[in-house]
């Protein structure tokens, strides 16, 4: 191509009319291929905005050294004692301060004017949805995979081995799928991205109140009530059971319900507002 | 209009819409607009922010359902039959709607796979478009480092992945600078010359003077005219004088002359010496000239000509289409 800048405006006309006589329209795609498209769209952007993974990365392992090392001692009698106990729930707080970012990658897109264009083209209208739920989940098991690792340089020994461990990280990540589509809906509804991230604080209350760090037996009666009633409890409980071979199948169940009862709720609220205008 | 319509009857028009009404809580964004738009032209809807432009062609788009009223989009109904129309159309918003994290490539293939292209075509068509909107040299770089002239073009580049029937453009070529611009328009017209009927909002006046075959002008959420530039020109009343003097201090003294011999309304033109007053007899203007002249009133500059758009649209709504249009154009 020369260029030759005066002459551009008659080349651009032929260069243009000749893109346009391109190709035929292809049959619009499935809405599985539509949903993995989206999907590649995320990872891509991973691999072009490292920097996306910071939160997802560093604010988990940081937190488990400060846990293990701050409290072990206090808690536990020692460090490695207590990060037996810990790294389940720190696990947990982990995968699930991460889902915020569906909400806000969901906000920051209509907020640009990408969504206008994906709503405008022939494609199964939730493909958007379910294939940012892809980049997510790659995005979930990161961070979980870095402080299990972490972990078991400081020491953590789950007597279930390797296939407890995974099953656990797995559950995490099923009730991790089931809280973004909360993050789904606040960011759908909020205005601006930096909004949803003010919605994040909610995840202080619901990891910590529960039996991830502490055992519930030391505090007062109305308290280990609101921790019992914390899905999150369960799935510590259950995470630890499946990572140290004890009996979890109850626990299990418990999570799956939980997450099956998050889901069918937040997930049909999030298609409506998904197909409501704006 | 006056313009009588060649339709053959099988070929339905591009946008056919009657009596569209769209509120947002208590204003009515869009009060009733009527729209027929013929296939293979190019029409503008011009307005200043806020009259309802965007409104409009997103009620056209799908995006938004109508309050009230009808719209047919290429034989289709906008609420009925929303999915075929979005199979028939694209739409470039106002703000380029591209992921800024991802580079130009990526960004059109991304499109390509949306719109149904197997991996191998979606990348083909890519640099097809890449090649054809001068942004191959950039392919791979992410967007966020384009230029806004780049952005906008990979814009509408995305919504030609599939050629379309019809091209809706929001604002193409607002916040550019002129070399972009021109740029712009001149894909915009071979666009329409392959056969795309191209709908554009603009908030300029020269836009939509030469790139739109028709106009409607649209304020308050109304059509309040509609045809080609040329009618709406003619519609004002004849010509217009242009006066410039040689000496501006005179221009008070000169407005009152040329009102009283020209029957008309004058007002200020660009800068202070100007001075522009529609004519309906051309006979006149000899008389108002030598008005000038024995008044001692230095005459530097005189013409006589069709009104501009600016004049028109001044003439329409009583309000000047847009306060920063004077600085654009100077």
């Amino acid at each position: 191509m020369s260029t030759v800048t005066t002459q551009e405006p008659l080349d651009a006309r032929d260069r243009v009319q000749g893109a346009l006589s391109g190709m035929r329209r292809p049959p619009a795609p499935s809405a599985l291929s539509a949903s993995l498209t989206m999907g590649w769209r995320a990872l891509l952007k991973i691999k072009h905005v490292p920097f996306q993974l910071f939160d997802a990365t560093i604010f988990p392992l940081t937190s488990t050294l400060l846990f293990t090392y701050l409290f072990g001692g206090a808690l536990a009698g020692s460090p490695r004692e207590y990060i037996q106990f810990l790294l389940p729930g720190i696990l947990m707080q982990s995968v699930v301060f991460v889902t915020v970012y569906t909400g806000v990658g969901l906000n920051t897109d209509i907020d640009k004017g990408l969504f206008d264009r994906f709503r405008s083209l022939p494609i199964w209208q939730p493909a958007p949805l379910v294939g940012a739920l892809l980049g997510d989940g790659l995005r979930y098991s990161l961070s979980g995979l870095l402080v299990i690792a972490l972990g078991l340089v400081l020491g953590f020994r789950p007597q279930a081995g390797a296939v407890g461990v995974l099953l656990a990280l797995a559950l995490v990540l099923v009730f991790a799928f089931a809280v973004s589509w909360i993050w789904v809906v606040v960011g759908l509804v909020a205005k601006r991205p930096e909004s949803v991230m003010t919605w994040s604080f909610v995840l202080f209350p619901l990891t910590f109140l529960s039996n991830a760090f502490v055992d519930p037996a030391t505090m007062p009666g109305w308290l280990q009530a609101v921790v019992a009633v914390n899905p999150v409890t369960h799935l510590v409980t259950a995470t630890r059971a499946l990572m140290h071979g004890e009996p979890a199948s109850e626990a299990v169940a418990w999570v799956l319900v939980a997450s099956a009862a998050i889901t069918a709720i937040f997930a049909p609220i999030a298609f409506r507002l998904y197909g409501r205008e704006r | 209009m006056s313009r009588i319509r060649e339709e053959s009857p099988g070929e339905p028009l591009a946008v056919e819409a009657t009596g569209l009404v769209k509120r947002f809580g208590a204003t009515r964004a869009v009060d009733g607009i009527d729209l027929a738009i013929r296939r293979g032209t190019i029409f503008g809807l011009l307005g200043p922010n806020g009259a309802g432009k965007t409104t409009t062609i997103r009620v056209l788009a799908t995006l938004l359902r109508p309050d009230g009223g009808h719209a047919r989009v290429l034989g289709h109904d906008v609420v009925r039959e929303a999915a075929a129309v979005r199979a028939k159309i694209s739409l470039t918003g106002q703000f380029a709607s591209v992921d800024e994290d991802l580079n130009g490539r990526e960004n059109l293939v991304l499109i390509g796979r949306l719109q149904g292209f197997a991996w191998r075509d979606a990348k083909r068509r890519a640099e097809e478009l890449l090649e054809a909107f001068d942004l191959a040299d950039a392919a791979a770089r992410p967007v966020r480092a384009y230029s806004g002239g780049m952005r906008r073009r990979l814009d509408i580049a995305a919504s030609l992945v599939v050629t379309p029937e019809l091209l809706i453009l929001d604002e193409p070529t607002t916040g550019l600078d002129p070399r972009s611009r021109s740029h712009v328009w001149e894909i915009v017209r071979s666009i329409a010359a392959a056969g795309t009927t191209v709908l554009l909002t603009t908030q300029y006046l020269e836009e939509a003077d030469r790139l739109a075959d028709r106009l409607a002008v649209i304020d308050h959420g109304r059509v309040i005219a509609e045809g080609t530039s040329h009618d709406l020109k003619a519609a004002v009343g004849g010509s217009m004088l242009h006066v410039r003097l040689r000496d501006g201090a005179r221009t008070p003294e000169a407005s009152a002359i040329l009102g009283r011999v020209l029957g008309h309304e004058v007002h200020a033109g660009s800068d202070p010496a100007t001075l522009a007053a529609s004519v309906h007899d051309d006979a006149v203007v000899g008389d108002a000239l030598a008005a000038l002249s024995r008044a001692g009133i230095g005459i530097a500059e005189a013409t006589l000509g069709r009104p501009t758009l600016d004049e028109v649209f001044f003439a329409l709504t009583g309000h000047p289409a847009e306060e920063s249009e004077r600085e654009e154009v100077a």
